[in-house]
């Protein structure tokens, strides 16, 4: 044998071990994790990013997932609680005659076919090649029409300058903004803050993924457990799933 | 004798004319310098800082399409990377002053700086821990030359 393929066995060897490393772990989607690319590589369609919500694990009055959003993001309050953009919030749904209640996030679905991004006129709203739906605030002119045609109202209008933006967040006044599925986060391979906190208030109740990968946990769990798109009537195959609604 | 006498005086024009002129130039860079003086962490920029008083919207701005459209984060022509380099010791920023990095000469050359309407004006909190964006450089020097020669680096 050559020494080449010596060393391609070596690493293939290490790669098991990895592997079997890896699923020992109970609940732990590590291989799900490790998706970070090369900072010189461009977002591929080979991916898809979505979001699995388990709203019979998500507990009701709990907003660590909306604190944790803002917090990460800079988004903070303006004194106008009616105006303050909205990245991400907490429903309460009862069901009317059983009385049955539960709770769910809501923000942008970060659709495949994307309405935002139909309405604008400038193409600042757009969709990345791995699924993630943004707003280019720098060709962004404010014109609200993708806060109209979104149908979860997900998307906000910063009405007021703000001056203590994050470093990877930039956002200021007369742009729409809205959930960026924390793409500074899964671009260097972290997970979304508001999943993040969620694992750490022990709910677990949001799984982030690749819907493209069918081994991916997310995939395998749409596979095998009834999940809902919110308005999957209107055919914008969403990539944010819910689960018990 | 008339035209002696006018060679002469040409001469002594040209030469005054000279002697105003280099006197002005040096006045005006001396002046330019030191209203501008760069405050800078690292020793080097990106690029050398006569290429990048002339290029450095046009650098900032092909970067700014590819991390927002394609995800492409590569350090070397970061904003971030140069707020956390020229971020001015005394208030923690580029901007704020005419003695801030980035204000100062966009006020002097009177061209509207609209990055920190949204951008963060001050450097990341871990910046010393981030590789200098020199380091960067440096290596895409390298494998341009690399690939100008013909050899492959990877």
């Amino acid at each position: 044998m050559s020494d080449v393929d010596k060393n391609r066995r070596q690493m293939i060897g290490v790669g098991v071990a990895a592997a079997a490393g890896l699923a020992i772990a109970p609940g732990v989607t590590l291989l799900d994790l490790a998706h970070g690319r090369p900072a010189d590589q461009a977002a591929d369609s080979s991916k898809r990013w979505g979001l699995l919500v388990d709203s019979t694990k998500c507990t009701s009055g709990c907003s660590d997932c909306v604190s944790a959003c803002h917090t990460e993001n800079g988004v903070t309050s303006t004194g106008h609680p009616e105006t303050d953009p909205q990245w991400i919030r907490k429903i309460e749904l009862t069901e009317i005659r059983s009385g049955r209640s539960h709770s769910l996030p809501m923000m942008c679905q970060h659709c495949a076919e994307p309405p935002c991004v139909d309405v604008c006129p400038t193409g600042a709203s757009f969709k990345r090649a791995d699924g993630i739906v943004l707003v280019d605030r720098h060709i962004c002119i404010g014109c609200r029409y993708c806060m109209m045609a979104c149908p979860y109202k997900a998307r906000s209008f910063v009405h007021e300058e703000h001056h203590d933006q994050k470093p990877d967040v930039p956002r200021g006044k007369g742009c729409v903004e809205a959930c960026t599925l924390c793409v500074h986060r899964v671009d260097k391979g972290e997970l979304p803050a508001c999943v993040e906190a969620c694992q750490k208030a022990g709910h677990e109740a949001i799984l982030f993924g690749d819907l493209n990968d069918p081994n991916s946990e997310i995939s395998k769990r749409i596979a095998t457990i009834a999940t809902k798109q919110v308005r999957a009537d209107l055919n914008l195959n969403t990539g944010v799933r819910y689960q018990g609604i | 004798m008339t035209t002696t006498w006018q060679t002469a005086l040409k001469w002594l024009g040209a030469a005054f004319t000279a002697a105003l002129l280099v006197g002005a130039s040096i006045n005006g860079a001396s002046a330019h310098e030191g209203k501008h003086k760069i405050d800078a962490k690292g020793d080097k920029c990106v690029r050398e800082t006569e290429f990048m008083r002339r290029n450095h919207m046009d650098l900032l701005k092909h970067q700014r399409n590819d991390t927002m459209r394609k995800g492409i984060r590569t350090t070397q022509f970061s904003l971030k990377g140069c707020i956390d380099c020229h971020a001015s010791p005394v208030n923690n920023s580029v901007i704020g002053t005419n003695d801030n990095f980035c204000q100062g000469c966009h006020s002097y050359a009177a061209v509207k700086l609209d990055c920190f309407e949204c951008h963060s004006s001050k450097p990341r909190p871990a910046s010393p821990a981030t590789p200098h964006p020199l380091a960067d450089a440096q290596a895409g020097e390298m494998q341009a030359k690399a690939a100008t020669s013909g050899e492959v680096s990877k």
